[in-house]
C-alpha cells in the first residue's frame, strides 16, 4: 500500500509528465509535416524556376527554425523523464524500450539536426541540389523519430514479441514488438495528424497575412498549397480513426467502452453525441443519442454487441476525460473537413477565398494542436491503470523522489512552457505581420531581414 | 566484481563495448556543446555586433552538439537502466536547472533572430543565463558523481568547485573556439578571454586533483597505490605542457597571417581528454561509484546485440556526414543568413 507521500509523487509526477509530454508534442506534430511541405516547395522551384516557390519556402522555413527549435530543447527534457521520474519503466522493459529509444537517437535525431544547420544556413555554401537533399533528409529524419516513438508507445498500449521473466520483460521478436498490433494503425493517424497541423497552420497565417493587405503571391500559393493538402487528408484521417477504433475495440475493448461511455453490455448501442457521463450512478445524464449507431460503426452490424464498463470492474479507465476527449477530437475533425471541402470547393470554381473563410482559417491556424493533443489524451488516460498493458501499473513505476522535489521541478516546468508558448505564437503572428512590409524595405526591422532583402 | 570471473562471452564483453560507446558519446558532448555553451557565456553586453558574430559562429552546430548529450544518457538508459535511474535518482534537482538552462537558451538563439529589434537584447541576455546555467548543473553533477553521492558538506563543496571547474572548462573552449573562427577585434578580445579562462581551469585542475584523492580513498589507492603511478603521471603533466602551450601562445597574440588559430582549440580537446582519461580510470568498471559496476547494472544481451548491429552501422555514417556538415561552414563565421 503506497503511503501518502508516494501517492503525492506519484499524482505531481503523471501531472508533469503529462505536461511535458503535452507541451512537445505541438511542435512535432508541426515540424514532421512542415519539413515536407518546405520539401515540396523546393521542388516546385526547381521544377518551375518560378521564384514565388522559394519565397513561400523562405518564409516558411524560419516558422520551421523555430518550432524544431522549441521541439528539440522540450524533447531533450523528454529523455530524461524516464530515469527521473519513472525508473520502474526502464527496470521493468527497458530491454524493450531502451533500443527503441536508440534507434530513434541514431537513425532520426543526428540526421535531423545535422542537416537542419545546412538547410537553414548553407543556402550559399552548397549546391541547390545538396540543399534540397538536405531539406528532403531532415523531413526524412523528423518521420524515422515518429516511427521508432509511436513504435515504443504502441508497444506500451498492445504489448507483444516479448517474455517476461523474473519481473522482467525480455525481447524475443524485434518484429513483432516494433509491428505491434496497434502500431500501423496509430503511426498512420499520427502522420496525418501532422500533416493536417501543418496545413492549417499555414493556411492560417497565410489568411492573417492575406487580410493584412500583403498583397505578394506567395502567401496565396501558400495558402492554396495548404488548403487543398487539407482537404485530401482530411477524409483518410477520418478513414484511418475509425480503423484505429476498430483495432483498440479489439486490443483494447475497455477504452473503447469508455470512449463511447457504454456502461453495461448491450446489444445495438446508441451512438451517444453528447452526455455527461455519471461515475457514481453508471448512466448517462442528458444523452443525445442515435439508435444502434455506435454498434454500426463499430461491429459493422445494427445490433451487434458492445462489451460494457461492467465487465471490467476496478480495472477500467476514468470515462469522462476519453468520452469528451474524443468528442472534441472528432468535432475538430469534422470542422476541418467543412472548412478545407469548403476553400476546395472555391478554388475548383478558379475564384479566390472570401474574407469569411480566411479569417476562418485565421480562428482554425491552431485546430490541429487541438485534435492532436485530444486524440493523445484519450490514447494515453484510456490505458491507466496501466503504464504497459497488463505488465506494469503506472503506480508501481514511480520515482522515490520526495514530492516536494516533483513539485519544484512541475513548477519551473509549467512557468516555463507558459512563457515559452506565449512567445511562440506571438512571434509566428509578428512574423507573418513584418512579412507583410517585406516588399518596402525602409520598414524592416532586423539584421537578417535586410541580409535577406539583399540576396533576394 | 566477484561475478566477473564467471560471466563470459557477451554477457562480459557488451557491457565493456557499451560503456566505451557511452564514454565517447559523453566525451563528444563535452568539447561539441562545450564549445557553444562557452560562447554563450562570453556574450559580451557592450556589442551586438559581437554577439552577432559569435551566435553566427554555432549556428549550424550548437542542435547536433546537443544530440551528443541525448545519445549519451540514452546509452546509458538502454545498457546500464538500473544505473541510469539511480543517477537520475540522485540529480533530480540538477537534472531540472540544466534541462531548463538547455531550453531556455535553444530558444533564445531562435526568437533573438525573429523577435522585433526591442527584444533582441532580452533574447541574448537569456542565451547567456541558459548557457551559465547549464554549464554549472552540470560541473556541480560531475562534482555529485565523483564523490558517489555522498550526501554530506564537503560533497557539495566539492560539487561547487566542480561547477566551476566546468564552467572555466567550457568558457576556455569557447574562447578558443572564437579564436579559430573569428576575425579581427572579436580574435583578439578572444584570444584575451582564452588567456584568463586557461589561467582559471589551471586553477580548478590543480584544486581539483589535491581535494579529490583527500575525500575519496578509492581514487587515491587507484592513482598512488598503483605501480602504473609512473606512466599515470604522463596525464598531469601532459596537460600542464599542453596549458603552458596555449598560455605562451595567447601572450603574443594576433600573429601574422593568423598563424596558428586552431592551437588554443586544439589544445583544449586535448586537455579535455586526458582530463577524461584520467576520470574513467578512476572510476572503471563502475557505473555508479562504488556502487552499480557496469555488470551487475547491464541490460540483457539480446537487447544489446541489437542495437550494437544498428550503432555499429550508423555510427560511423553520424560521424561522417557531421564531418561533411563542419566542412561545409569551415573557415571564418560569417553573418548568419536564415533561408
Ligand atoms: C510523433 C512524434 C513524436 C513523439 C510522440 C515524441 N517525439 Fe520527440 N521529437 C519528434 C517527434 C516525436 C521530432 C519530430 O523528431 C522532434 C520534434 C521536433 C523536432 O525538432 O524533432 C523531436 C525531438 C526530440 C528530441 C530532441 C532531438 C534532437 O536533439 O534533435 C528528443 C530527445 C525527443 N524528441 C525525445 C522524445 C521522447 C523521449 C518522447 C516520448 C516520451 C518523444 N520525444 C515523443
Ligand atoms: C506525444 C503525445 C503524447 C501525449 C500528449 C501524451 C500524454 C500523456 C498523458 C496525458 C498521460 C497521463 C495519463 C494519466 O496519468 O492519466 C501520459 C502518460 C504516459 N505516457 Fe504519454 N503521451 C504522449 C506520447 C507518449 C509517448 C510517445 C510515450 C513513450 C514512448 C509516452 C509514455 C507515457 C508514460 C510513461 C506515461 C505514464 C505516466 C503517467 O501516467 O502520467 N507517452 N501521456
Ligand atoms: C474525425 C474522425 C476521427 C476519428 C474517428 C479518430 C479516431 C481516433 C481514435 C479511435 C483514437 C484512439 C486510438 C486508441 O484507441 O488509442 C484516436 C487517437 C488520436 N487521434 Fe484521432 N480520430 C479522428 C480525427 C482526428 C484528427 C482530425 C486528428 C488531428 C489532426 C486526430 C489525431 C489523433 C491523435 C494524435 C491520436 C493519438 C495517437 C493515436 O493513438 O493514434 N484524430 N483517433
Amino acid at each position: 500500500m503506497p503511503d501518502t507521500m508516494m501517492l503525492d509523487t506519484l499524482i505531481l509526477s503523471r501531472i508533469q509528465f503529462a505536461a511535458n509530454i503535452s507541451f512537445h508534442i505541438l511542435f512535432p506534430s508541426i515540424s514532421i509535416a512542415l519539413c515536407w511541405f518546405l520539401f515540396y516547395f523546393k521542388l516546385r522551384y526547381n521544377g518551375s524556376g518560378d521564384d514565388v516557390w522559394m519565397r513561400a519556402y523562405r518564409f516558411w522555413v524560419k516558422v520551421f527554425a523555430l518550432t524544431f527549435a522549441m521541439g528539440v530543447v522540450s524533447g531533450i527534457t523528454m529523455s530524461f523523464q524516464f530515469g527521473t521520474n519513472w525508473p520502474g519503466y526502464m527496470e521493468t522493459v527497458g530491454n524493450i524500450a531502451g533500443p527503441l529509444l536508440g534507434y530513434e537517437v541514431l537513425t532520426a535525431f543526428f540526421l535531423e539536426a545535422t542537416f537542419l544547420g545546412i538547410m537553414l544556413f548553407g543556402i550559399n555554401r552548397v549546391s541547390n541540389r545538396m540543399h534540397t537533399i538536405a531539406t528532403f533528409l531532415v523531413a526524412f529524419g523528423t518521420s524515422m523519430s515518429a516511427f521508432w516513438i509511436i513504435a515504443l508507445n504502441s508497444w506500451m498500449q498492445t504489448p507483444t514479441g516479448f517474455e517476461m521473466r523474473d519481473g522482467k520483460a525480455f525481447p524475443l521478436d524485434w518484429w513483432e514488438i516494433i509491428f505491434n498490433p496497434s502500431m500501423p494503425y496509430r503511426l498512420s493517424h499520427m502522420l496525418v495528424a501532422s500533416g493536417l497541423t501543418a496545413a492549417f497552420l499555414i493556411a492560417g497565417l497565410s489568411a492573417y497575412r492575406i487580410l493584412k493587405n500583403d498583397h505578394k503571391p506567395a502567401p496565396r500559393l501558400a495558402l492554396k498549397t495548404a488548403v487543398l493538402a487539407a482537404a485530401l487528408l482530411i477524409p483518410i484521417q477520418i478513414f484511418l480513426g475509425d480503423m484505429h477504433g476498430l483495432n483498440s475495440l479489439q486490443h483494447q475493448p475497455a477504452k473503447v467502452a469508455a470512449i463511447e461511455a457504454v456502461w453495461h453490455t448491450e446489444k445495438g448501442a446508441p451512438l451517444v453525441l453528447f452526455a455527461i457521463p455519471d461515475k457514481e450512478t453508471q448512466t448517462n445524464k442528458f444523452a443525445i443519442e442515435i439508435p444502434n449507431l455506435a454498434s454500426l460503426i463499430l461491429t459493422h452490424k445494427m445490433d451487434g454487441e458492445l462489451k460494457g464498463l461492467n465487465e471490467f470492474p476496478n480495472a477500467h479507465p476514468p470515462v469522462a476525460p476519453l468520452f469528451y476527449g474524443f468528442r472534441i477530437m472528432v468535432a475538430a475533425g469534422v470542422l476541418m473537413l467543412i472548412a478545407s471541402w469548403w476553400g476546395a470547393f472555391i478554388y475548383w470554381r478558379k475564384k479566390e477565398i472570401p474574407p469569411v473563410l480566411l479569417k476562418i482559417f485565421v480562428g482554425m491556424t491552431f485546430s490541429g494542436w487541438i485534435a492532436t493533443l485530444a486524440g493523445w489524451y484519450v490514447t494515453e488516460i484510456g490505458r491507466q491503470p496501466w503504464l504497459v498493458t497488463g505488465v506494469l501499473t503506472t503506480a508501481d513505476a514511480v520515482t522515490k523522489t520526495p514530492a516536494a522535489n516533483v513539485g519544484t521541478s512541475l513548477a519551473i516546468y509549467l512557468l516555463l512552457y507558459a512563457v515559452l508558448l506565449f512567445a511562440y505564437v506571438r512571434t509566428l503572428f509578428v512574423m507573418a505581420r513584418k512579412s507583410v512590409l517585406v516588399d518596402r524595405p525602409e520598414e524592416i526591422e532586423t539584421l537578417q531581414d535586410q541580409l535577406l532583402a539583399k540576396s533576394a | 566484481m566477484n561475478e566477473l570471473t564467471q560471466l563470459s562471452g557477451e554477457a562480459f564483453w557488451l557491457p565493456v563495448i557499451f560503456i566505451g560507446l557511452m564514454g565517447l558519446a559523453f566525451f563528444i558532448y563535452a568539447i561539441l556543446d562545450g564549445y557553444d555553451l562557452g560562447v554563450g557565456i562570453l556574450l559580451p553586453k557592450d556589442s551586438e555586433e559581437q554577439r552577432d558574430t559569435m551566435i553566427a559562429s554555432i549556428g549550424p552546430f550548437w542542435d547536433a552538439n546537443e544530440t551528443w548529450l541525448v545519445l549519451g544518457i540514452g546509452i546509458l538508459l538502454i545498457a546500464f537502466p538500473s544505473a541510469h535511474s539511480m543517477i537520475l535518482f540522485h540529480l533530480y534537482l540538477p537534472v531540472t536547472i540544466m534541462l531548463a538552462g538547455l531550453i531556455l537558451r535553444g530558444v533564445a538563439f531562435d526568437f533573438r533572430a525573429k523577435a522585433p529589434e526591442d527584444h533582441k537584447q532580452l533574447w541574448d541576455r537569456v542565451f547567456q543565463i541558459g548557457s551559465l546555467l547549464a554549464t554549472l548543473s552540470q560541473g556541480y553533477m560531475l562534482g555529485l558523481y565523483v564523490m558517489g553521492f555522498e550526501q554530506s558538506l564537503a560533497t557539495h563543496l566539492f560539487a561547487a568547485l566542480s561547477a566551476i571547474c566546468v564552467t572555466a572548462g567550457y568558457t576556455f573552449i569557447g574562447a578558443a573556439w572564437l579564436v579559430m573562427k573569428t576575425e579581427g577585434a572579436l580574435q583578439k578580445r578572444a584570444a584575451w578571454w582564452a588567456r584568463r579562462c586557461a589561467w582559471l581551469m589551471t586553477l580548478g585542475i590543480i584544486a581539483v586533483s589535491i581535494v579529490n584523492p583527500l575525500v575519496s580513498s578509492t581514487i587515491s589507492d587507484k592513482w598512488f597505490g598503483s605501480p602504473l603511478f609512473i606512466i599515470l603521471l604522463v596525464i598531469p603533466v601532459f596537460c600542464f605542457v599542453l596549458l603552458f602551450i596555449v598560455d605562451r601562445y595567447l601572450r603574443l597574440f594576433p600573429y601574422p597571417n593568423d598563424f596558428g588559430c586552431w592551437i588554443p582549440f586544439a589544445s583544449a580537446i586535448f586537455i579535455f581528454l586526458l582530463s577524461f582519461v584520467g576520470l574513467a580510470y578512476s572510476f572503471f568498471p563502475y557505473v555508479v561509484p562504488n556502487q552499480l559496476d557496469i555488470w551487475q547494472s547491464a541490460s540483457a544481451p539480446e537487447s544489446l546485440m541489437f542495437i550494437l548491429y544498428g550503432a555499429a552501422v550508423v555510427l560511423p555514417t553520424i560521424i561522417l556526414y557531421t564531418i561533411f556538415s563542419y566542412r561545409v561552414f569551415w573557415g571564418k563565421a560569417t553573418q548568419l543568413k536564415y533561408y
